[in-house]
């Protein structure tokens, strides 16, 4: 396995120096891993802060800027950062109006924004969390960690940041996110496994002519493996699952936003095609879809693969969608 | 009695241990989690280690919060949260005496046991580190060694278990057939405790 890394201990530095060099509009701090937007303090809007194992580019990192995130605190690969991290990204936020933790449902994710949530309310700041659980290949039930946070996380960290920007209140920049995540389902498939930079092979072994269907974001294998699909087959199971999940949400005649994500080492190409399936299911299926996003915007190092996210979005979702956002990885409007 | 030196060994042999495992660790990691778990816990015991080294900490108490403290601050993911309290908790019950009798250290093991099955809301059976502390604890009464042991098997036991906690739960039926790498780690920490008290 080739890797354009000098080695798999400094990847994550290594990668925040580049970030540091590429955005000079970025305070990053590379030795204590937060990346915190420029004069993120200024206007006294809410912080919000964000973060997860790194593997996933352009997410959390890429998602920091005007109109999105305040701060992003990477892990090492494929592992939540620490309550440190946390810590000092909300206290480099927080204006005073109080801080909000957007967090995907893993167990350590999970375990050390909460750590960091004691530990920042100890200090005095107020502090709400949104745990993102969109992904419907989990069973949600007593018996399992519950749902995975997947694509739903940039649907989360946009509006959100759209209505902290505002000038929203914590209360409300949270219902929003809570909401958004409500509405959100998501679906993933592999292609073939990634390889982390430490261990160097493979995650999991996908014969030629498999693939792997209800994936999540960490190389690990899905529900279920079955002979290769085309991408019209593909398509139709991912948005089928996706709608079915989502009928829970409400009757399904309102418009969605439609995240198409490739996991890392699908070309361009394939999404597009593969896109063009999945709105010819949602087309057939009577679902008018407001807004499209298409690329790699939650990613699993090297896997193939892709996913799909749907969110049921109604006109003030959608204001906050079409608001403003100026990020290394997200822009328009400004 | 057991006093801090006692402890300090306990550590250094467990970051030992860990070193050694790590590969294996991550092995048992890559077909039900995400490949890390021994890099994961090398990068938090050589942290420990360091700190150790840097630090006074004289009593059995305090060199269990120091390495459950840093544990938190440096690993990450599950485990950091997860090992950390175990440490945390445990030095805790300990106070501030400058010696404990085993008597103590078990009740105090007990605790920080416990500590971890609330936080990570698991039970035994579900396939996590759980799976190899509970007997390991129960077994404290017997000998140092009787509790690794049965760490070990418990350890050996989560095979044919459906995972419902953690990474691997995401798996569900997949998930059966995998010794569950926590589990494999938390009978190296026991292990390590029972080397040292052989050794002492």
């Amino acid at each position: 396995m080739r890797m354009l890394l000098n080695s798999p201990g400094t990847v994550v530095a290594d990668a925040l120096r580049g970030m540091a060099a590429a955005h000079p509009e970025l305070d990053v701090d590379v030795e204590r891993r937060v990346v915190v937007r420029r004069n993120a303090r200024d206007g006294g809007r809410v912080g919000l802060v964000s973060g997860g194992g790194s593997g996933h580019e352009p997410l959390h990192a890429g998602f920091v800027g005007y109109g999105m995130l305040s701060a992003a605190c990477p892990g090492e690969v494929f592992t939540s950062p620490v309550p440190d991290q946390v810590l000092r990204a909300a206290a480099a936020v927080d204006s005073g109006q109080g801080v909000l933790f957007v967090v995907k449902n893993y167990t350590g994710d999970v375990l050390n924004f909460e750590m960091a949530a004691e530990l920042a309310e100890e200090d005095g700041l107020r502090v709400e969390r949104v745990l993102v659980d969109d992904d419907v290949a989990v069973t949600d039930s007593l018996y399992t960690a519950g749902r995975r946070g997947t694509g739903a996380t940039l649907f989360v960290e946009k509006i959100a940041g759209a209505a902290a920007e505002e000038g929203a209140p914590l209360e409300r920049v949270a219902d929003l996110a809570r909401r958004v995540n409500a509405a959100s389902r998501s679906f993933g498939v592999a292609l073939g496994a990634c390889t982390t930079p430490a261990k160097g092979s493979p995650t999991f072994d996908l014969p030629d002519g498999e693939l792997e269907l209800g994936v999540g974001i960490h190389g690990e294998p899905g529900r279920e493996r079955r002979p290769m699909m085309t991408a019209r087959e593909i398509a139709e199971v991912a948005v089928g699952a996706v709608l079915e999940d989502l009928a829970q949400v409400g009757p399904a005649d309102g418009p969605v936003l439609a995240l198409v994500n490739g996991t890392g080492a699908t070309p361009l190409l394939e999404l597009y095609g593969f896109h063009a399936e999945v709105a010819r299911v949602l087309a057939e299926r009577g679902v008018p879809v407001a807004r499209t996003l298409v690329g790699n915007y939650v990613t699993s190092l090297d896997m193939a693969g892709c996913s799909v996210t749907l969110c049921r979005a109604d006109e003030e979702l959608l204001r906050l969608w079409d608001a403003p956002v100026r990020t290394a990885a997200l822009r328009w409007g400004c | 009695m057991r006093d801090a030196q006692f402890f300090r060994r306990w550590m250094t042999v467990a970051a030992a241990a860990v070193e050694r495992e790590a590969d294996r660790l991550t092995e048992l990691d890559s077909p039900i989690g995400d490949a890390d778990h021994g890099s994961n816990l090398l990068r938090g015991f050589t942290a420990v280690r360091a700190a150790l080294e840097a630090d006074s900490a004289a009593s059995p108490g305090a060199v269990l919060t120091l390495a459950g403290r840093t544990l938190i601050s440096t690993v990450g993911g599950a485990s950091g949260p997860l090992y950390g309290t175990l440490l945390r908790r445990t030095g805790k019950e300990l106070g501030e005496a400058a010696e404990v009798s085993d008597d103590a250290l078990r009740k105090a093991l007990y605790a920080g046991v416990g500590a971890v099955a609330q936080l990570g809301g698991a039970a035994p059976g579900d396939k996590t580190m759980l799976d190899a502390l509970v007997p390991a604890v129960a077994e404290l009464g017997t000998s140092y060694r009787a509790a690794a042991d049965a760490a070990e098997n418990g350890a050996r036991a989560t095979v044919p278990m459906l995972a419902r906690k953690g990474r691997a739960s995401y798996l569900g039926e997949r998930s059966i057939g995998h010794q569950d790498p926590g589990a494999t780690s938390a009978a190296l920490l026991l292990g390590a405790l029972a080397d040292v008290a052989e050794a002492s």
